[in-house]
């Protein structure tokens, strides 16, 4: 499966939809914590939309060192290729 | 930099609610008069709210026990399980404990919070993997980063989702793979599909570590927990237990039939490197191990309180957030100001329930809580319902219209 980090970033702005409610605009370097003023619990389930999504598993430490949607692309294409 | 300032917007917060109607952020009790009853603000107030579901606090025996203890033994250890905080009757208890839930070994903990965290980075290493419900407790969370391991969080409820998940990682690794879930879930009074979780640990193949915090003593027929009532406490390798709810004092406990499960004593720091607990809590807490084992209509009384309260609240027409009969009973509220508002005016009229807010909730729900007592009597159970009916019910209706 190929899957550009366009793409990549393209569905996780979708998916972060419901989580970003005070419709913060959404870029690679968007802190997902700090920018969109969202708790650690909104977080998780955020990337559980993600990890089905994708059918992968992002565990919670890889997600303690992911800051950015940036590095969350990063998370999902080497996870996506890795499966 | 102040280290402190990150903190700040939790007073920004606190501000909020002051402004939403309540006194004080936090409740505090000027006199406990009962299991069930109790002065705050000047007011005497039904407790709807405080997980003391055998209503066991002011039970005789366990009142005697915890003086005599106190007498015999001073007010503390002042030392570790592994130094000097060994008494003889911290191995009663535990000796007690593992009769009374038919296991092999008991290990004692000085809090519910530390059991977990003992019990957690004592069983999962860093070469192994950790699933846990998306509901766990913050003692589930807090004990699996102690621990090390890869953490994967599977959807609530979900033994599908749990499947899935395992599947992905059969072919990787070889480290072990340890489930955790809770027998009644704290904020919804949900229980875990139990047996749908054992068919996928027969397929897959993990060990499973059961949090009966809120079910050890509650469900049931002789107050073993969600496994006893499912009929699959053979499926259960390791459960771990408060003493802080259906005991009515404070402490923890892991039980297996492991035959090596003793080691997690000198394994674990949440087991080693704090003291032991107090003499008298000690022995109020096997005293009331000896009520629960003496008193089965205890929790008869319980399941009929739970029951009354459940219907009731359906009756009203709220939101219930677990549609089985629970002795946790929460209801959603839309929003947090009134959940806010609501919860003050229930403690100004005489019952205290919990507030729960986000992020402490399940998909960000705003909750009003009540836990049920064994010790409650009809009349506390019907002026709950009224209340309910006055300020949830009646205000919902009028937002409505």
């Amino acid at each position: 499966m190929t899957t550009s980090d366009a793409d990549i970033f393209e569905e996780l702005c979708t998916l972060m939809q419901p989580f970003n409610t005070e419709k913060v605009e959404l870029s690679l370097e968007t802190d997902i914590s700090a920018d969109l003023n969202i708790d650690s619990v909104s977080v998780m389930d955020f990337v559980m939309e993600v990890e089905d999504k994708y059918d992968i598993d992002i565990p919670l430490n890889v997600l303690s060192e992911t800051r950015t949607l940036k590095d969350l692309v990063a998370v999902v294409r080497a996870r996506v290729e890795g499966a | 930099m102040d280290l402190m300032q990150k903190h700040a917007h939790l007073l920004e917060r606190q501000q909020k609610m002051l402004q939403a109607g309540l006194d004080e952020v936090v409740v505090c009790i000027d006199r406990i008069l009962s299991p069930t009853h109790a002065i705050i603000n000047g007011r005497e107030t039904v407790l709807a709210g405080t997980n003391n579901y055998m209503g066991i606090t002011f039970a005789e025996s366990c009142i005697e026990a915890g003086k005599r203890a106190l007498d015999d033994f001073g007010t503390g250890t002042t030392g570790s399980r592994v130094a000097n905080g060994t008494y003889a009757m911290h191995r009663e208890l535990e000796e007690e404990l593992a009769k009374f839930l038919n296991r092999r070994s008991v290990i004692v903990f000085t809090t519910g919070y530390q059991a977990n965290l003992g019990m957690i980075a004592g069983l999962a290493g860093a070469n192994d993997t950790v699933y846990l419900d998306a509901d766990s407790h913050a003692s589930i969370y807090d004990g699996c980063a102690v621990s090390g391991a890869q953490l994967v969080r599977f959807r609530h409820n979900d033994p599908d989702n749990l499947a899935k998940r395992l599947a992905r990682a059969n072919d990787e690794g070889e480290g072990g793979r340890l489930v955790i879930l809770e027998g009644i879930y704290s904020m919804y009074g949900d229980r875990p599909p139990l047996k749908e979780f054992i068919d996928v640990k027969r397929e897959y193949g993990y060990t499973l570590l059961l949090d009966e915090a809120h079910s050890f003593g509650v469900l049931g027929e002789n107050g073993r927990g969600v496994a006893e009532e499912a009929g699959l406490e053979d499926e259960v390798d390791f459960i771990v237990g408060t003493f802080s709810k259906s005991i009515g004092s404070i402490g923890g406990f892991g039980a297996s039939d492991h035959p090596l499960f003793d080691l997690i004593r000198y394994a674990t720091r949440a087991y080693m490197f704090t003291a032991s607990p107090s003499p008298s809590t000690i022995a109020t807490s096997t005293a009331a191990v000896r009520e629960l084992a003496q008193h089965p209509e205890f929790r008869d009384r319980l399941r009929y309180n739970s029951k009354r309260l459940h219907e009731g609240f359906k009756d009203l027409g709220l939101k219930m957030c677990c549609d089985v009969v629970s002795p946790v009973v929460a209801v959603h509220v839309e929003d947090e100001a009134s959940t806010v508002a609501m919860w003050n005016a229930l403690l100004q009229e005489g019952v205290y329930v919990n507030l729960a807010l986000p992020p402490g909730t399940p998909n960000n729900s705003c909750l009003l809580r009540c836990s049920v007592s064994a010790a409650h009597s009809d009349a506390d159970i019907d002026k709950i319902i009224e209340l309910f009916g006055n300020v949830v019910a009646h205000r919902e209706t009028r937002a409505a219209e």
